[in-house]
């Protein structure tokens, strides 16, 4: 339930939507939109019976318009920590989150977060899902919110499903439909908290060769946080590695392979370049056991 | 160690299965063949609902193949006139685990061997604080119950509880699907290291080529239903693994030759997936 | 004990002194005929604490607990019979689907009779009255008691029989080393369910067709216009279910003590 209501970041917050007044089509390449850049931030979590945990330390990093970076770290290094604050939901205690310059202190429909667990609600239809945003907010007639549903939905290769529910869905079409019900926001930059976690590799292998087609279309800012070190360089034009206890930044990593990337990406000399690069410092950080 | 090692050929020869054949008559497995050599380290990639299970199930006794058949050994374990029925020859290590949680782990161990009857308790349980201590330690852990342990540690009591009952063929349905990558990285470690010690056949079942391809001698991709062997690939990296064969260009090279045809498959069933449903 | 405890044992005694200030308000100063015939909770406590009672029943009287008894043993007679009967009864349909389709229509049918309805049969067809109350009262804790069980040896995970038959088990093993233990939780869930429906049809059953018991206390302490009985033999039901449902609830966790595993440590 929780993951339901958090996953359409921010829905009713009308300050953002008045901003939003001239409507941009969700599929619009938009290059200079949703520059994040984090500042120094750091975060613990009080606990019932012990010391408050610090789950975050000075972690500084950007994300830069246009650019697929990726966050990849450990289980419990604090990469959902840092989501929750980018996408508004939590307050750092110390640092800035900022998004075109501007800070961030509240939930909004310029980021959008989407979930590793599904986010669709059961008793709505897919096209009902996906129109949700937009109708929460008033920022579109009904029958507007409807055009651009299907017209997502067409996109997203789910053409006759809108009247569908979720569990009539197999699992890689319910991962593009909540997709599908991020875009419609016409966020400026998306960020996907393990989204394709829970598929079989296989199926994963096939979202990720999605998004990234959809990324190079759209060129629509993306922070992708994993922990599969194959994914993050299939999909990265940057890694942002984060170490564990407390999360902190250790290293980013350009990923120069050639756009677009298809599954021929992952067999080339440059990719076992970076692979071993990458490698190096998962074994450094403890990400990877190597005994 | 040799008596072992020249046990547990597998042979597989035309099987196939058919759900249903009156009615629906879904094709799972149609001319699937393997000769699979004792002691080999055997992983099988396919899309989901390509017949894997199907074929392990034959195997492990389950359920009966409507054509071929399976020999191990020479014997016949599985054709259409053989009653289905699973023994420790062939033990299976389950997808979701399947350790009973209402017994300890000493418990669990020890069940096989002493529900057949081949060792008495005592000895049942010395075997297996050995074996549990040669496989990483776990002896410490024989009195407490599964759902106290991480799921890496259920996964590999899971593997010495089918050990202890000194099967030819060791039969694993994707046991590592549901861990984040570190874990599964140990968990490749650990089953390497298990079957250096003990070195069983073993039928791995596996979406992932990358771990198909650390961990195994062999490596067939099937098809999608109707399932069949597609591609086989001998990994002729040597052993032990370690992690920089990763990134090391006969890993590479040995990718390169099956990755296309892997990804045809995961599309051809991604597709299908989506049809049955529309 | 740590606050969080001590704040949930406020709460809960907050809620008691609620309700009986409620109780005591609405009796005295509701202006309502239909409350104003009510006892107050002071004059119950005053009667059942009392040496020598108004109406007769108190904790120092031995009729009390003449009641109390024959109540009990009604209510764990049928309870044991129910047991006995329905985890059987519950396995052999998770078990077998013959035995199923035999008897999961004949309950279907028959477990949304009420137990009152049975009453006048039990009566007429059982040679005592007091055997005629025990079977109403089994009959409820029967049914709860073997769906349950079967509720619970369907939701054994197929792979823990699979396992179990690579490792060499039996049919007999598979009974006692995978159904019963893997069906235990649902099973004690079901007794308690049955605990609890064995004391409200024994209350009624009791008040209907017998001679002693808490439910005939209630029946006769209402013609005999003694208020006061009546509730003191209502809290004493509720005292009797609540503790008898807390056994079960214990027994049951030292049985299943790797539940508690499961639940305390798992990552």
């Amino acid at each position: 339930m929780m993951m339901q209501t958090s996953a359409t970041t921010g829905l009713a917050s009308n300050a953002t939507a008045a901003q939003q007044a001239v409507p941009v089509s969700p599929l619009a390449p938009r290059r200079r939109q949703g520059h994040l850049v984090v500042q120094g931030v750091s975060k613990r979590f009080a606990q019932r019976d012990s010391a408050p945990a610090e789950v975050l330390r000075d972690c500084s990093f950007e994300v830069e318009p246009g650019r697929l970076t990726v966050l990849m770290g450990p289980s419990g290094c604090g990469k959902s920590t840092l989501a929750y604050l980018l996408a508004g939901y939590l307050a750092p205690d110390a640092g800035s989150l900022t998004i075109d310059g501007m800070p961030i202190t509240q939930a909004g429909p310029d980021r959008m977060l989407v979930f590793q667990e599904t986010a669709l609600w059961p008793w709505m239809s897919i096209v009902e899902n996906v129109m949700f945003g937009p109708l929460a907010r008033g920022d579109m007639s009904r029958a507007q919110a409807r055009q651009a549903a299907e017209a997502l939905l067409q996109k997203f290769g789910l053409v006759g499903f809108g009247d569908r529910y979720p569990s009539q869905l197999s699992g890689g079409m319910k991962r593009r439909a909540e997709l599908a019900q991020a875009l419609i926001n016409s966020p400026k930059v998306m960020i996907l908290d393990e989204p394709f976690r829970g598929l079989d590799v296989m199926t994963r292998e096939l979202m990720q060769e999605y998004y990234v087609q959809l990324f190079e279309e759209t060129q629509l800012t993306t922070l992708f946080i994993t922990t599969e070190l194959e994914e993050a360089i299939f999909l990265a034009d940057r890694i942002v590695f984060m170490g564990t206890a407390p999360g902190r930044i250790v290293r980013g990593l350009e990923v120069d392979l050639p756009h677009p990337r298809t599954i021929g990406s992952m067999t080339s000399e440059r990719y076992l370049e970076i692979k071993k690069d990458a490698m190096a410092t998962l074994i450094e950080y403890g990400a990877v056991s190597t005994d | 160690m040799n008596d072992v090692l020249h046990q547990g050929a597998l042979s597989i020869r035309q099987a196939g299965k058919i759900y249903d054949p009156a009615g629906a008559a879904v094709v799972a497995l149609e001319d699937c063949s393997a000769e699979i050599r004792a002691g080999e380290f055997v992983a099988i990639v396919g899309p989901s609902g390509c017949g894997k299970s199907t074929l392990l199930n034959a195997i492990a006794g389950f359920d009966r193949l409507t054509s071929g058949e399976i020999l191990l050994d020479g014997v016949t374990l599985a054709s259409p006139g053989t009653e289905p029925r699973p023994g420790p020859q062939r033990v299976v290590v389950f997808q979701h685990g399947a350790l009973f949680p209402w017994m300890t782990v000493l418990e669990n161990v020890i069940y096989g061997p002493t529900r057949q009857r081949v060792l008495g308790a005592d000895a049942a349980r010395a075997k297996a604080l050995d074996m549990l201590r040669r496989c990483g330690g776990l002896d410490t852990a024989g009195q407490r119950y599964p759902g106290q342990l991480s799921s890496g540690m259920q996964r590999r009591v899971e593997i010495v509880r089918a050990l202890m009952n000194e099967p030819k063929v060791l039969l694993l349905d994707e046991p590592f699907r549901a861990m984040d990558t570190v874990s599964k990285s140990a968990m490749h470690r650990h089953l390497l290291d298990i079957h250096a010690l003990y070195p069983k056949t073993v039928l791995f079942i596996t979406h992932d080529l990358e771990e198909a391809l650390f961990l195994a001698d062999t490596v067939y991709v099937m098809t999608t239903r109707p399932g069949r062997m597609k591609t086989m690939l001998r990994v002729n990296l040597a052993r032990p693994r370690t992690l920089d064969m990763l990134v090391s260009h006969e890993y590479l090279e040995l990718k390169r030759q099956v990755v296309a045809g892997v990804h045809e498959e995961a599309q051809k069933a991604f597709e299908r997936g989506e049809r049955e449903l529309a | 004990m740590t606050p969080l405890q001590t704040r949930k044992l406020w709460r809960m005694g907050a809620g008691y002194l609620i309700a009986f200030t409620l109780w005591y308000l609405s009796v005295k100063w509701l202006p309502l005929a239909a409350f104003a015939r009510l006892p107050d909770p002071v004059t119950v406590l005053k009667e059942w604490f009392a040496p020598e009672p108004a109406y007769g029943i108190s904790i120092f009287t031995g009729a009390y607990y003449k009641h109390i008894i024959a109540s009990t043993l009604r209510a764990f007679a049928a309870f044991i019979l129910a047991v006995a009967l329905g985890v059987p009864a519950g396995i052999l349909m998770g078990w077998s689907s013959t035995f199923h389709d035999y008897a999961a229509a004949l309950i279907g049918l028959l477990r949304p009779i009420p137990p009152l309805a049975w009453v006048p049969l039990a009566i007429l067809l059982l040679p005592a009255a007091e055997v005629a109350v025990v079977y109403v009262t089994f009959l409820v804790a029967f049914f709860a008691t073997t769906l349950n069980t079967l509720v619970g040896v369907k939701a054994i995970d197929p792979d823990y029989l699979r396992a179990a038959r690579c490792l060499g088990a039996n049919r007999r093993d598979l009974l006692r080393d995978i159904i019963v233990p893997g069906a235990l939780p649902q099973i004690f869930t079901g007794l308690q369910i049955a605990m609890g429906a064995a004391w409200f049809s024994l209350a009624a059953g009791e008040m209907i067709a017998a001679q002693y018991g808490l439910g005939f206390l209630i029946m006769d302490a209402y013609n005999l216009i003694q208020y006061p009985t009546i509730v003191i033999a209502m809290v004493t039901l509720g005292i009797l279910g609540f503790l008898s449902s807390a056994g079960i609830r214990l027994l049951g966790d030292r049985l299943m003590r790797w539940r508690s595993g499961a639940m305390g440590l798992h990552r």
